[in-house]
């Protein structure tokens, strides 16, 4: 028996683009079969959405009062129950799959591989450590249930060319009442999302004020992109956490990235690295961001950006 | 609360440009500096912060490693922690082995909260609170930015990709950090005297009766593949050339 277990990640309406790229990974491990689970109060549009996935075997549809919120707490004891049927066990590397795939894991006793980068064979994977400055090559036993997340900006996202049978289930699993969701805040933008634009303008301390950042949003808006953030351009309150890129924000994939007053810490580049092209605007010719970008240019950017952005438009 | 556990980590500094050996087998460490896991320092400072508006008596710091995380234990102790404990091991140790530890640990002194880092900078797990909280089967709130305590429950502000999430938890919990929960404070001479006066205990890891042997073998390590180098151009009008040229506007 070889099978891949997916828990989908979603907003409660729709899936997210990361169960896509998941599912994409789960299409390299050559095993019989791919099932996404989808956990939701009512998950009936999603569970839709994921069986339209191409690759996708059979989609599990678990509706329960309680999965109306992604509480890791609650939602671990489900998956883990789901799990003996199952060879592998994946989940997206987002802040929704990090916080919950450890847990799976520990509740069934094993341990946990992260961002899945490359998949060698169905137990041999790539995976980078030390913010993306060295790339590991890891070996899983074979007699045990493999938990791990996929790094999803390495994926692209899978084809929706398919028909999967949906199936509801009922689990007999007593959940914790010990965690319990308030709110989420943010997150409500018109813009194209950050994780999935083609497109990112990013902006970094030099911005100087959350007044002045509205020269990214515009110039951004002019080209129909996503906007992001280095920490300093976040810790300074300029915009929300939700923009940051790197180590410790997201890691993204856009085939065009432009960093602007962006000095290009090694933290700052691993959210990049996958990007088709980087484009840099700094004012200082010895900045780092240049050593990796494919177009640099050495200039003001409160004079670089609206000259650009009327040159585009 | 009475004990607040802190666990700190032992890594390769976050200023440090890590290499790979040329022959595949690991990365260079010898020489290069060590440093508490930053998201660790920030774990600490909250613990310390808590104890000091009266919500907690005492704040334990816990390293699992080589007698060499005694350096960053003092650390923990001179920013103010009351004792540490080393659990000494020569072999690596996975998430789930460490968690284990920890467990073990909880038991015996009696902890209400844990504070761990989000994720070590060295290995990116993220792992090893999530796994404790499992383990313990109490409730977790990771990547913390904001924490509040009243009547036994803690309102935790999360760092979502949504957003900020905000989440109640009754305790004993386990919590890990975002970096902008705290900026941690500065260690002053004076500190690192008294902090050697500090109890530091330390523990084999052979003595906890936990299974830790390690699950996962990795078979080589690589440089990252490089970029291509770049071109600068000029000013804007060489900007959108070169965007052009590459079909991308
Ligand atoms: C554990 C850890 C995790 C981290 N995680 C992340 C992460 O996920 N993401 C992240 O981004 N950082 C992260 N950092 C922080 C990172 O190390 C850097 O501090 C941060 O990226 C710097 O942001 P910056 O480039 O905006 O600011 P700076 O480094 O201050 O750079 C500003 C740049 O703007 C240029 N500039 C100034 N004025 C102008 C102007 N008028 N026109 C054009 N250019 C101008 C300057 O030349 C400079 O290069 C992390 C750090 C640690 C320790
Ligand atoms: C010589 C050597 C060889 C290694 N070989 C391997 C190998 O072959 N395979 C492999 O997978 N890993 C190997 N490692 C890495 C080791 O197993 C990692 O420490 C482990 O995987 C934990 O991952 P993490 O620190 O990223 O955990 P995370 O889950 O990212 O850590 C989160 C938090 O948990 C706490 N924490 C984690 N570890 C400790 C600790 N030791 N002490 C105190 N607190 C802690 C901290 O608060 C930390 O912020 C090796 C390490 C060494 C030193």
């Amino acid at each position: 028996m070889s099978r891949i277990l997916i828990v989908a990640e979603h907003d409660g309406n729709s899936l997210n683009a990361a169960t896509a790229k998941t599912v994409s990974c789960a299409a390299d491990f050559g095993v019989e079969g791919i099932d996404v689970v989808v956990f939701a109060a009512d998950g009936a549009a999603i569970a839709e959405q994921a069986a339209r996935l191409t690759g996708v075997t059979r989609v599990i549809r678990v509706d329960h009062s309680a999965n109306a919120q992604p509480l890791a707490a609650v939602l671990a004891p489900q998956v883990a129950a789901l799990a003996a049927d199952y060879s592998h066990v994946l989940g997206p590397s987002t802040t929704f799959g990090k916080d919950l795939m450890p847990r799976v894991a520990a509740l069934l006793g094993v341990g946990q591989l992260s961002d899945i980068m490359d998949v060698q064979s169905a137990y041999t994977f790539r995976r980078p450590i030390y913010a993306g400055n060295a790339i590991i090559t890891v070996e899983a036993p074979e007699d045990r249930t493999l938990v791990a997340t996929v790094r999803v900006a390495s994926y692209q996202a899978a084809a929706e060319e398919g028909a999967a049978e949906i199936e509801s289930r009922d689990l007999d699993v007593a959940l914790p009442e010990h965690t319990r969701f308030k709110e989420v805040r943010g997150g409500s933008s018109d813009r194209p999302d950050l994780q999935t634009a083609p497109r990112v303008v990013s902006g970094g301390r030099a911005l100087g004020s959350s007044e002045n950042f509205e020269l990214i949003f515009g110039f951004a808006d002019s080209i129909g992109a996503a906007v992001g953030a280095s920490r300093a351009a976040v810790d300074a309150g300029y915009v929300p956490n939700e923009l940051q890129v790197g180590q410790t924000g997201k890691i993204i994939a856009p085939e065009l990235y432009i960093a602007v007053g962006i000095s290009g810490a090694i933290q700052h580049l691993t959210g990049i690295k996958d990007a088709g092209t980087i484009v840099a605007i700094n004012k200082d010719g010895e900045a780092p961001i240049f050593e990796v970008a494919d177009i640099g240019l050495v200039g003001d950017l409160f004079q670089v950006i609206p000259e650009l952005q009327s040159a585009l438009n | 609360m009475e004990k607040i556990m802190v666990a700190v980590k032992r890594v390769v500094d976050y200023n440090v440009r890590v290499r790979v050996k040329p022959d595949g087998s690991g990365v260079v460490t010898d020489g290069v500096k060590m440093s508490i896991n930053p998201f660790d320092e920030i774990a600490l400072e909250e613990a310390l912060r808590i104890r000091e508006r009266g919500d907690a008596a005492e704040v334990i710091v816990v390293s699992i490693g080589s007698s060499e995380c005694q350096q960053q234990l003092r650390t923990g102790l001179a920013m103010g922690a009351d004792r540490a404990i080393l659990v000494e091991t020569g072999q690596p140790v996975e998430p789930l082995a460490a968690a284990r530890v920890l467990l073990k640990l909880i038991e015996r002194e009696g902890v209400e909260l844990v504070i761990l880092g989000k994720q070590a900078i060295d290995d990116d797990n993220s792992q090893t609170g999530q796994m404790l909280a499992a383990l313990w089967e109490r409730p977790q709130a990771t990547f913390a930015s904001e924490i509040k305590f009243a009547d036994g429950k803690a309102t935790v502000t999360r760092e979502v990709d949504a957003g900020l999430e905000v989440i109640e938890v009754d305790l004993p919990a386990v919590v890990t950090t975002d970096l902008r929960l705290n900026e941690p404070r500065y260690v002053k001479l004076p500190d690192i005297m008294k902090a050697k006066k500090k109890p530091l205990d330390t523990i084999a890891i052979t003595d906890l009766d936990v299974t830790t042997d390690a699950q996962f073998k990795v078979t080589n390590f690589a440089p990252p593949e490089q970029r291509q180098k770049g071109v600068m151009v000029e000013d804007v009008a060489g900007l959108v050339k070169a965007l052009k040229d590459k079909g991308l506007v």
